[in-house]
């Protein structure tokens, strides 16, 4: 972007809405929100009632979760809409790259690390 | 924290505190009392403390910098005089926990920090051909917050009493069981205001160089200072925010009795050491890579030459940024993790040094036949690379698992990390400093005092550190407040401290010299060494828009290219007519907001609700005030840039 932008929040930045690229549809709206909402039952419904437990119920957690996030990304941040170059999708790769590590990792290195 | 007398408020009973509190009442009175007579107040106030103009607040960044620098210099000389003798009774071993622990925060938080963002603030936007950061405001207040977070944190040596648990502050010593002073929570929140700060520099100065570059400054060909801020800015905001989380979750052990990191309740300790260094070992990447950055500029430059392998450079830069992330567990191969981590860890360790090397390498062809000159950002990037080669091997000595049982802890270890970080990042600093000074302030500062400067320094630092690797291998370990006659370690103790001091007479000589240089100015033109990238193709010190007309890039080393076509009589292209330039308005917020964090963090360390609610009420109406601002920029006329312009000596 070669424009000179010094202030961002200065005044063109409240007229410029229109600039950006289109925001979604009251369809995808819809869609998502929809998605959403199972995504959110299905997990509550299933653990609440002991249909699932364990190493099950685990695995239902945290797969609704990750298709959530899915959802919120696409239908709500719009990531498949960015123009290139897309940085908001490389800034999410590598942070998920990060937030695995810190999270496998601390379990590799606390596996033989515990008190008492 | 119960305070039932005054002396539980202020420290007390210790001679060099009450001499510091003296020494802090009289320079207050002095700054007041100068700022009156001269009528300076609101002077300082519109043209300083209120401004968004990156240049100024680079300014302000390294005038907090260096006086970190002295205030941490000093407690490093005062703990090598305590080491000087066996048996010394200087300073008493508690008084000795606090400086270490001061020592170590203020050195790497408080000055390698501010002075790196300093560097950003002063050069980035010059460089890449833009006429401000991408959010002035934002950087404003990144910059108030972390005063203000400095300022908590050293606060806490007369009011309170220091943080005593180390510069990492593990529990569970820093835990209210074996910490119950409010030192650890002066820690918490001084390192946490200035965190937030440090994060939305990351995220300023990342959006700054992606979106802001003149047009035709296509990435590769960027210089390599902008490259080399763009991974530290990475690191910074995938870093600091383990760091954030981190310390809430102490915050949250002390304040409200969790059991994160207690010995008890199902708490562990090591969890803490674990996520620490997750931020902790980045950390020191995000220091040196922006040093990486000016010693290629200063390599270039003093050779006359471009730099060598310029493609390779990035890759190392992108590429140890981002490996930074897979070595922290080698600061805790003795916790006991097992073999296999402790190999993993070991190989990432080494592998990271890889990168480092390529430049090393990139750095010595680019002088290889080039028309070498040793003016003093060159001299202190020749003090770099032999000090930081070495310091890099020890550091790879360290990284085989298995010896560092032996390392671990002992002033091997000190003497490792002092030297990458005085010889890879105070020198680089400083180096950036004397390279870019003329270009800030419009004069060069006086070469022969920085020669004293520099040999001082130099010789200095060898002359403290060498000794302390051979302590090390004799059995010293860190954080020893005394030693007896009989441990045989103090004549190495006692050359030390000579070095010690040595560095410090190097730090006056730079005192000195910037004295000396304001007193004799000799101004200079724009470009002054001879330079290659875009700040040199402007007036020093540069004009509050910093390019009258955004320059046209085509080259990588872009104005070097123009020279060239120049002396070849190729004619210039026709420069754009002159537009009006929109500016930002400067702000008293920023200022406001972070003194609003201060009274907030200060009443949450002595749990006086009654001063850290309103504190934080103040944050919020700080924050909404600013959202209901719509006056927030101006426009520069076109007559005052030719008025500016022609006082510059420029056609336009």
């Amino acid at each position: 972007m070669a424009e000179q932008h010094p202030q961002s929040h200065g005044r063109d930045a409240h007229g410029g809405h229109d600039e950006h690229e289109s925001h979604g549809s009251l369809k995808s709206y819809v869609i998502g929100f929809v998605l959403s909402l199972v995504l959110t039952a299905i997990p509550l419904i299933v653990v609440l009632n002991d249909m699932v437990t364990g190493t099950a119920a685990n695995v239902v957690l945290l797969g609704t979760a990750v298709l959530q996030f899915v959802v919120q990304l696409f239908f709500f941040m719009h990531l498949k809409e960015e123009k290139k170059p897309r940085f908001n999708l490389l800034a999410l790769i590598l942070g998920l790259v990060i937030v695995m590590t810190i999270v496998a990792g601390s379990i590799w290195i606390m596996t033989y690390n515990s008190v008492g | 924290m119960k305070i039932n007398s005054l002396s539980d408020f202020f420290v007390t009973g210790d001679p060099l505190i009450y001499g510091a509190d003296v020494a802090i009442g009289l320079t207050m009175v002095a700054v007041v009392l100068v700022l009156t007579l001269f009528k300076r107040w609101g002077w300082l106030w519109r043209e300083w403390l209120t401004t968004v103009d990156h240049k100024r607040i680079g300014i302000m960044y390294v005038i907090a910098s260096l006086l970190m620098l002295f205030r941490g210099g000093m407690d490093a000389l005062l703990m090598r005089t305590q080491l000087a003798m066996p048996d010394m009774e200087f300073l008493k071993p508690d008084h000795y926990n606090s400086i270490f622990t001061t020592h170590g925060v203020i050195m790497i938080l408080f000055m390698a920090m501010p002075l790196m963002f300093g560097l950003f603030n002063l050069v980035v936007p010059l460089q890449i051909g833009a006429r401000d950061v991408a959010f002035p405001f934002l950087n404003s207040l990144s910059f108030w917050l972390f005063f203000m977070g400095a300022m908590l944190f050293n606060l806490s040596f007369v009011i309170g009493g220091s943080p005593d648990a180390g510069w990492l502050s593990y529990p569970p010593l820093s835990e209210r069981m074996f910490s119950p002073g409010v030192g650890q929570d002066f820690y918490i929140w001084g390192i946490q205001i200035s965190g937030i700060g440090s994060l939305m520099t990351g995220i300023n100065f990342i959006v700054t160089i992606l979106k802001m570059r003149a047009p035709g400054m296509k990435l590769m060909k960027m210089p390599m200072f902008s490259w080399s801020v763009l991974s530290s800015c990475l690191t910074i905001i995938l870093a600091f925010p383990i760091l954030t989380v981190t310390l809430a979750l102490l915050f949250i052990d002390r304040y409200f009795g969790a059991h994160f990191f207690t010995l008890d309740g199902g708490g562990n300790p090591m969890m803490y050491i674990n996520l620490i260094w997750m931020w902790g070992h980045p950390e020191v990447y995000i220091v040196i890579l922006p040093a990486f950055g000016i010693f290629s500029e200063v390599v270039a430059t003093f050779s006359r030459k471009k730099l060598f392998g310029y493609k390779s450079m990035v890759f190392a830069l992108m590429s140890i940024s981002l490996f930074s992330f897979f070595t922290w567990a080698h600061h805790f191969f003795t916790m006991g993790s097992g073999a296999d981590v402790n190999a993993f860890f070991a190989l990432t360790t080494m592998l990271i040094a890889i990168p480092t090397g390529v430049k090393v390498f990139n750095w010595l062809f680019t002088m290889f036949r080039g028309k070498i000159t040793f003016e003093s950002p060159m001299l202190w990037t020749m003090g770099f690379i032999p000090c930081f080669v070495v310091g890099g091997m020890t550091g790879v000595l360290l990284s085989v698992a298995p010896a560092d049982f032996q390392f671990h802890n002992s002033y091997f270890l000190i003497a490792h990390f002092h030297q990458v970080l005085i010889g890879g990042v105070a020198f680089g600093y400083f180096s950036g400093l004397y390279y870019w000074w003329p270009k800030v302030f419009g004069f060069k500062l006086n070469e022969k005092i920085g020669k004293y400067a520099f040999w001082f320094w130099n010789i200095g630092f060898y002359v403290c550190f060498m000794p302390q690797y051979v302590l090390g291998l004799m059995g010293m370990t860190r954080r020893v407040s005394t030693y007896g006659w009989d441990s045989g370690w103090w004549e190495w103790n006692f050359v030390s401290t000579i070095g010690g001091f040595l560095m410090g007479i190097g730090f006056l000589f730079q005192v000195w010299q910037i004295l000396h240089s304001i007193k004799f100015m000799e101004r200079v033109s724009g470009d002054p060494w001879n330079g290659r990238t875009l700040e040199w193709s402007i007036p020093s010190p540069a004009p509050a828009y910093n390019f009258a007309t955004i320059p046209q890039v085509q080259e990588r080393d872009d104005w070097w290219a123009t020279k060239e076509r120049k002396a070849q009589g190729v004619p210039e292209q026709p420069r754009a007519p002159l537009e009006p330039i929109h500016m930002p308005k400067n702000s008293g917020i920023p200022i406001i907001m972070s003194a609003f964090w201060f009274m907030a963090g200060f009443g949450l360390v002595f749990d006086w609700l009654w001063i850290a609610i309103p504190g934080l009420i103040g944050v919020a109406g700080s924050m909404l005030a600013h959202s209901f601002n719509y006056n927030t920029d101006y426009y520069i006329p076109v007559d005052e840039i030719e008025s500016t312009e022609a006082a510059a000596g420029r056609v336009v």
